[in-house]
């Protein structure tokens, strides 16, 4: 996965029924594109924040900005600079392993410091969080194994507490 | 105090100060007949809900206050999509109640169940299902708060029918707690100090400026700022197809309307201006052309209440945020204030005299029909207007009929001028036109119509004659598709596909009185005036006047799509003389 044109957009919306139909029908109906999203309660009761990664192949993010804040319950947006966040993302995968196998796999998911959840005859489930690309890499290792089924969350992020260059792009009412 | 939704519902419109809803009964909705019967609200009963909505959207656009629809669920809902699309893209201020089925069926399949709020989340600005009867005054708050502040537009509130007959204790939601429940939505209405500054010194330091008005500046009543900033420093204005009447046509200021089927001086203005004040426009396709080549030398201080409107399609050297007339005013107060302090405005002499080189060269023109020819529709057109008494207020559908209204009518007073423009919806004249009579019963109103048009919504006209609302309806009818014939005569070798509409079916005239109107047939030229006269003598039913025009006679000038404003097809003689649009 290649991060050239991929942009974080943290948006805090009013949790009302629906929002996420808005938000996602919007990029549809503009043409936007995402590459990941994940949604959740925020700190805040009433309110939940939509982490959004967005591919701006297709639009400006000022554009997509700008749009999204036309949404009456979009009540706070930041593009959160990589470099000046955290951000995580979590993988669970079932992935065959009989024999010999096994302990490769078991070795390959202590590497990583992934966790396993659940062992069967020929197949085990393991889960694993971390920085996007590290998914990448144990995914990818796991492959010449034969994966039997993968769910990957979409990233979160928040931007890092010591040096504030998140660029807050711009700030309606909290 | 315990009342039902319905009654709730029908008050909190009372307390929003609605005089007239613009509706049709049926299941879902029912319960919030019963309580409207004891109300002092008008409600107009329609033939389709559609005509509801082009009604409101009509009396929303003179009176400047939000228009109400009151329609039942499923094809009620569906049936107002278009208006609500049409009203979102014009930014019309509407709300539009809907009746859905009880909370308890939702999801269900139920008889006349849709997913409105679905359906309407992309034609609407807001919309909200109300699921509890104690919520009704807050909704209706909301809607109408979000409808008619920051850039209007339509809201939607879709009403189970359980939450009409549940019972709720009343209250009214005070400004405060309204504005807190909506922590997402602050519009900026007042435009940055700094930039209205650096606007006001690129306007003095500009040679070849243009006003560019668009819509917003009806939207914000911004006319007066608007002509006091033209007369202050002495720039030409355009008024797009949404802003006509923003400036009065008779202004020697004024240049009309530009785009695809602006004037020849409008369009080439604003193609050679080296800045372009855009004040509550929005780069539409129409206006610009090919966008590359549009205005390529020009600067541009893009003032608009929607931050989405800036650098959406051309990206402004001083883009403000906020409501034309408050930021009008403060530029207005920069320029003074910069003269004042020894500033100069730049010469803009030599600039004046080429757009009036190009009015006398390139006016609006078409050939006059020669005695036993065709009826022009232009020719009708000025008629109507000569003959139309002071605060006329003119409402086209859309096509050909719509560009010539346009061009050949002289709006001198802001909010007489009523159309479709970023929809393009076909049938919006004949309902737009009830609701603006509705909106403003001491004044004409005219719909100019094409036949095309007229036969997707002329059902409204039993509404206006059972209503009492003595409307006056011009079709311009050339028995085609007029727009569409005219791009396959130009751009598809004349391959007419699907364009020819019978001439003599309908008989238009039976059709008007079959709908109690007085119907009037017109032939030929000597016949105008008698007809004209003969409809402004009525004023107790509607009139229906069929103007049978030349099908051949085309809208010029012209831009293709997806040309330059540059390569502008000028009428007759005008496209041998088209290289003095320098």
């Amino acid at each position: 996965m290649s991060d050239i044109n991929h942009h974080i957009l943290s948006v805090l919306v009013q949790n009302r029924p629906g929002v996420l139909a808005r938000v996602s029908g919007l990029f549809a109906r503009r043409g936007y594109n995402i590459f990941s999203l994940a949604v959740a309660p925020a700190e805040q009761e009433g309110f939940s924040r939509i982490t959004i990664v967005v591919d701006l192949e297709s639009a400006s993010l000022e554009q997509i900005v700008k749009q999204l804040f036309k949404l009456i319950e979009v009540v706070k947006i930041s593009e959160l600079d990589p470099r000046s966040s955290v951000e995580r993302e979590l993988l669970l995968a079932t992935i065959s392993a009989t024999g010999d196998e096994r302990g490769q796999v078991v070795e390959l998911v202590n590497i990583f410091e992934g966790k396993i959840l659940a062992v069967g005859v020929d197949a085990i489930t393991v889960s694993l969080d971390g920085f996007p690309d590290k998914l990448d890499d144990f995914v990818e290792l796991l492959t010449e194994y034969g994966i039997v089924e993968m769910q990957r969350t979409g990233r979160v992020a928040l931007p890092k507490l010591q040096r504030h260059l998140e660029r807050q792009i711009e700030r309606k009412a909290t | 105090m315990k009342i039902t939704g319905a009654q709730a519902l029908i008050r909190a419109l009372e307390m929003e100060r609605v005089e007239t809803i613009f509706g049709l009964p049926g299941g879902c909705i029912l319960p919030a007949y019963d309580p409207l019967l004891d109300s002092p609200i008008r409600h107009i009963l329609v033939r389709h809900e559609q005509g509801a909505g082009h009604m409101a959207e009509g009396y929303a656009h003179v009176t400047g206050r939000p228009g109400v629809c009151l329609v039942t669920s499923g094809p009620a809902a569906t049936n107002m999509v278009t208006p609500l699309m049409d009203a979102y893209m014009d930014s019309i201020p509407m709300v539009c109640i809907t009746g859905q089925v009880p909370t308890t069926a939702i999801g269900t399949d139920a008889f006349q169940e849709c997913d409105t709020v679905g359906i309407t989340r992309s034609t609407t600005k807001h919309n909200e299902l109300v699921m509890t009867a104690q919520d009704l005054p807050m909704a209706v708050r909301q809607a109408f708060h979000i409808a008619t502040t920051g850039r209007p537009g339509p809201t939607l509130i879709d009403v189970p029918k359980d939450v009409l007959t549940n019972s709720m204790d009343w209250y009214w939601p005070s400004d405060e707690e309204v504005i807190d429940s909506l922590p997402g939505y602050r519009p900026t209405t007042k435009g940055d100090p700094a930039l209205i500054k650096e606007a006001a010194k690129l306007i003095l330091a500009s040679e070849r400026p243009v006003l560019y008005a668009g819509g917003g500046i009806l939207k914000a009543r911004a006319a007066e700022a608007l002509r006091e900033l033209a007369e202050l420093t002495g720039i030409h204005v355009v008024t797009t197809l949404m802003a006509r009447g923003a400036f009065p046509d008779d202004h020697p200021l004024c240049l009309g309307m530009p785009g695809m089927h602006g004037n020849a001086t409008a369009v080439t203005a604003m193609q050679r201006s080296d800045l372009l004040v855009a004040l509550g426009a929005r780069f539409d396709d129409r206006i610009t052309g090919k966008i590359p080549a549009f205005a390529p030398e020009a600067k541009v201080i893009h003032v608009d209440i929607d931050p989405a409107e800036q650098g959406k399609v051309r990206k402004p050297d001083v883009p403000i945020v906020g409501d034309c007339k408050l930021v009008i005013e403060e530029l207005i107060k920069a320029i003074k204030d910069l003269l004042q302090g020894g500033s100069t405005q730049a010469d803009i002499g030599a600039w004046k005299s080429r757009i009036s080189g190009w009015q006398e060269q390139f006016p609006l023109h078409y050939e006059p029909s020669e005695p036993g020819e065709a009826l022009k529709p232009q020719f009708c057109l000025e008629q109507l207007r000569d003959n139309a008494p002071e605060g006329t207020i003119l409402v086209s559908g859309v096509g050909q009929h719509q560009m010539w209204s346009s061009q050949y009518w002289k709006f001198n007073e802001p909010y007489t001028w009523v159309n479709s423009g970023g929809l393009g919806t076909m049938g919006f004249s004949v309902p737009a036109a009830i609701g603006a009579k509705v909106g403003q019963p001491d004044r004409t109103v005219w719909a100019v119509d094409g036949d095309g048009c007229f036969q997707m919504t002329a059902q409204e006209l039993v509404t206006a004659s059972v209503e009492r609302i003595p409307i006056k309806v011009a079709i311009l009818n050339n028995s085609y598709l007029g727009m569409v014939r005219q791009w396959q005569e130009m751009f598809y070798e004349e391959r007419y596909s699907e364009v020819y509409l019978s001439p003599e079916v309908p008989d238009f005239v039976k059709w008007a009185e079959a709908m109690g109107c007085v119907g009037i047939r017109v032939d030929s030229p000597e016949e105008v005036q008698p007809a004209i006269d003969k409809a402004n003598s009525v004023d107790d039913r509607p009139v229906v006047v069929d103007f049978r025009v030349d099908a051949r006679e085309k809208v010029f000038p012209m831009v293709p799509a997806g040309f330059s404003n540059d390569d502008l097809l000028l009428p007759g003689t005008q496209q041998a003389n088209r290289g003095a649009l320098k």
